[in-house]
């Protein structure tokens, strides 16, 4: 007969989600304790996809590791190669071209629009709804397309090198990229008739997963999490690169910090994104894509830190460098790991559907948890 | 005229004159069980194909569009292929209710055909109390879930399980309160006496609001007494894998899969008898001649019509809404429906006592 196995003393039920569960969108292990319904303890258990990509990086020339990092959030991988290009070209004072600069910020709001749209539909699925996923996908898609042409990738990008970045662009692109944003500027009120007017939508996200400014400031939250609970931490804005500070686009700040605030900030990101690329279609200069740079590049001795907004947060690339052509030390402050900690928080005393809803708004990328 | 009973009655004569009347009846039996499951193959076949090109429809795919033309071989594929496939039971699982519980799913969905009338004069069992056959053989389905969850000896089963038993058992009353309804107007329980009734137009029609309040609230219900999206808490792929079969595989899953579209099929066909008038054409008051025009589609495709419309509105509610959670599930029923159903109760009655219908 069935055994009594799995329980805590108190009676409670310990069930793995994970590490292969259509939730969790990848290797994530999450241990939950459960009274009936109700979850009383969340546990992640990582280490499933830990590829010691910091360690492999340390053998690695500063050419070179940049091709690794866009295996850690697969989503944002031009985000995380501009995080590390833009490291190596601080430490070596490299004056990057003003065309690569642009390239690069309409390259970043691009991929941050895609990764939205894929979290979009993907969230949706987690909430037992499978339509938004397609139809995000079919938006995406032409992103991925306009990716395609220049980079010649269409996930792990390896574009933004040192310097620049590796190719010019594709003779069509300002065209794909207008016609993109006309597809898309059209196909937006589709997103809301479809999922955010949803009543069933709205009262399994409204008031669940609340997650106070003070709480996500001390869990570290960064990105669209930490700006729904109204936490002021747009890289982009504070610390400007590139050539932010230029541009005009809105910090989307919300203060409810429940789910259905972290689904609103990620939606009106994607509109400021396109704010951006619209700014800058017209307008990219003439002239060179990539600094003259060295074939070899060394580091001066010393330790250099960089950090910039990627589609879930805050990206920090920290390189202590011995003056060799490879670095001494790399970490990197991923921002899915802060998230994910906020997570049990977020969902103690709440049912399963909730776990799985409040997981689905973190937008968790499990490869960037785990590097 | 094409019709089924024509045929029915064809085959009756021809055993009666051919045989003594106790083997003509019990090969009677023997064929009508006989097209009760090949009914079933070919319904389990027909929606399941039908789901996924209607889901294809609202995700802007193509669905199945390989095996046969536009794909319709695809689920006969599918079928052999888990036919074929290892039927596995768990090392923890009670093997003997584990490998019982999809039969009884599947017995109980059968058993609801009974009173349906599929055309004319065409019924395997026209019961006097139908109605009231139909809500307690339905109930039954429960068992088999739990039975399943219970078994399998898999949290996530059982969690399933659980949230399948509550749910189906709240959502009986309101599916009864509004079959009720129907009944109170008609004064009959038997299936043909209901379908009789709508001879000079349907009850949606005739039932003033109440009648489609209780249409509203009956679609609602079945929705989530046959488990299904936004009230597919059982399996819930995102919260619980499969909920109460994740442990099923082969034939096994298969029967659990084909009595989900057995009874999304009973429970349209229900609702199309007791609110759009069963295989009874589409007839207004004294138009005769309209009447007659209607009467020359056979009684046949008009059930068939309706069903078929119905189980589209169902797979439409699948693809388009996402899930609730459990307590909300319950506070549906229990604050929303069930409390609208008994006051939709009594204004049925009033207008039924009144006379105000049509």
């Amino acid at each position: 007969m069935v055994e009594e196995i799995g329980t805590t003393a108190e009676g409670d039920l310990i069930i793995n989600v994970g590490p292969q569960h259509p939730a969790t969108h990848g290797v994530l292990h999450l241990v939950l304790t459960l009274s009936g319904e109700t979850i009383k303890k969340v546990e992640p258990h990582l280490g499933y996809i830990h590829r010691s990509i910091e360690k492999m990086c340390e053998s690695l020339t500063y050419r070179q590791f940049i091709y690794v990092t866009s295996r850690m959030d697969y989503l944002s991988s031009h985000i995380n190669n501009h995080a590390c290009a833009l490291t190596v070209e601080k430490a070596m004072q490299i004056e990057v071209p003003q065309r690569a600069q642009y390239i690069r910020v309409i390259m970043d709001e691009l991929t941050r629009i895609a990764s939205h749209e894929l979290w979009w539909g993907a969230m949706a699925m987690d909430l037992g709804a499978f339509t938004p996923f397609f139809h995000a996908f079919r938006e995406r898609e032409t992103i991925t397309d306009i990716m395609e042409k220049t980079c010649g990738a269409r996930l792990t990008m390896n574009y933004m090198v040192p310097g620049g970045v590796m190719v010019d662009l594709h003779p069509d692109f300002q065209k794909d990229v207008k016609s993109f944003i006309q597809l898309y500027k059209s196909k937006f009120e589709e997103y809301n008739e479809l999922v955010t007017g949803n009543i069933i939508f709205q009262n399994r996200m409204k008031g669940i997963g609340v997650l106070s400014k003070e709480d996500a400031i001390s869990y570290g939250c960064s990105g669209p999490v930490a700006r729904a609970s109204g936490v002021n931490c747009d890289i982009r804005k504070l610390y400007p690169y590139e050539i932010y500070s230029q541009l005009e686009f809105d910090e989307v700040l919300d203060t409810a910090g429940d789910s259905f605030a972290r689904y609103m900030v990620r939606l009106k990101e994607m509109q400021q994104s396109i704010r951006i690329v619209e700014q800058l279609i017209d307008y990219i200069p003439e002239g060179e894509f990539q600094a003259k740079t060295k074939a070899v590049l060394k580091l001066p001795k010393g330790e250099f830190y960089q950090r910039v907004e990627t589609a879930r947060g805050e990206l920090g690339v920290y390189i202590v460098s011995e003056g060799g052509t490879t670095p001494y030390r790399i970490k990197f402050r991923s921002p899915g790991f802060s998230n994910l900690s906020a997570l049990e928080h977020m969902v103690k005393g709440l049912k399963i559907g909730d776990l799985v809803a409040a997981m689905g708004t973190l937008d968790l990328v499990i490869p960037d948890i785990d590097r | 005229m094409f019709s089924l009973e024509g045929i029915t009655n064809m085959i009756h004569e021809w055993l009666n004159n051919h045989f003594n009347a106790t083997i003509a009846l019990l090969t009677e039996f023997v064929l009508v069980g006989v097209a009760a499951i090949a009914l079933f193959a070919v319904l389990g076949l027909v929606l399941v194909w039908m789901e996924r090109k209607v889901a294809a429809v609202m995700q802007i795919r193509l669905g199945p569009n390989r095996v046969g033309p536009k794909g319709i071989f695809q689920t006969t594929a599918d079928t052999l292929k888990l036919i074929m496939k290892e039927g596995l039971t768990p090392d923890g699982a009670d093997k003997f209710l584990f490998n019982l519980a999809p039969y009884i799913v599947m017995i109980v969905a059968m058993l609801i055909l009974a009173p349906i009338a599929f055309a004319k004069n065409f019924q395997i069992w026209d019961i006097n109390i139908g109605v009231l056959y139909l809500s307690a053989v339905s109930s039954l389905s429960v068992i088999g879930i739990l039975m399943a969850g219970w078994a399998s000896n898999n949290k996530y089963s059982l969690l399933g399980a659980m949230r399948s038993g509550a749910q189906i058992v709240s959502y009986e009353l309101s599916a009864g309160l509004s079959v009720i309804s129907i009944v109170i107007m008609t004064g009959s329980l038997s299936i043909n006496d209901i379908i009789l009734s709508q001879q000079d137009g349907w009850w949606i029609f005739k039932g003033h609001i109440p009648a489609i309040i209780s249409f509203v609230i009956f679609m609602i219900a079945v929705t989530a007494e046959t488990n299904r999206a936004p009230f597919d808490l059982a399996e819930a792929e995102s919260e619980l894998t499969a909920g109460f079969h994740t442990e099923y595989s082969g034939m096994k899953f298969a029967l659990f899969f084909l009595a989900e579209y057995i009874n999304i099929f009973i429970v349209c066909a229900i609702g199309a008898t007791l609110f759009f008038g069963g295989w009874m054409p589409l007839h207004v008051g004294h138009w005769q001649s309209f009447n007659h025009v209607m009467d020359y589609i056979p009684s046949s495709v008009w059930f068939f019509g309706k069903t078929i419309g119905l189980i589209f509105l169902i797979m439409w509610f699948r693809w388009t809404f996402p899930r609730l959670r459990i307590d909300q599930l319950l506070n549906l029923e229990w604050k929303y429906l069930l409390p609208i159903s008994m006051l939709n109760l009594i204004l049925m009655t009033i207008v039924a006592i009144m006379g105000w219908h049509f």
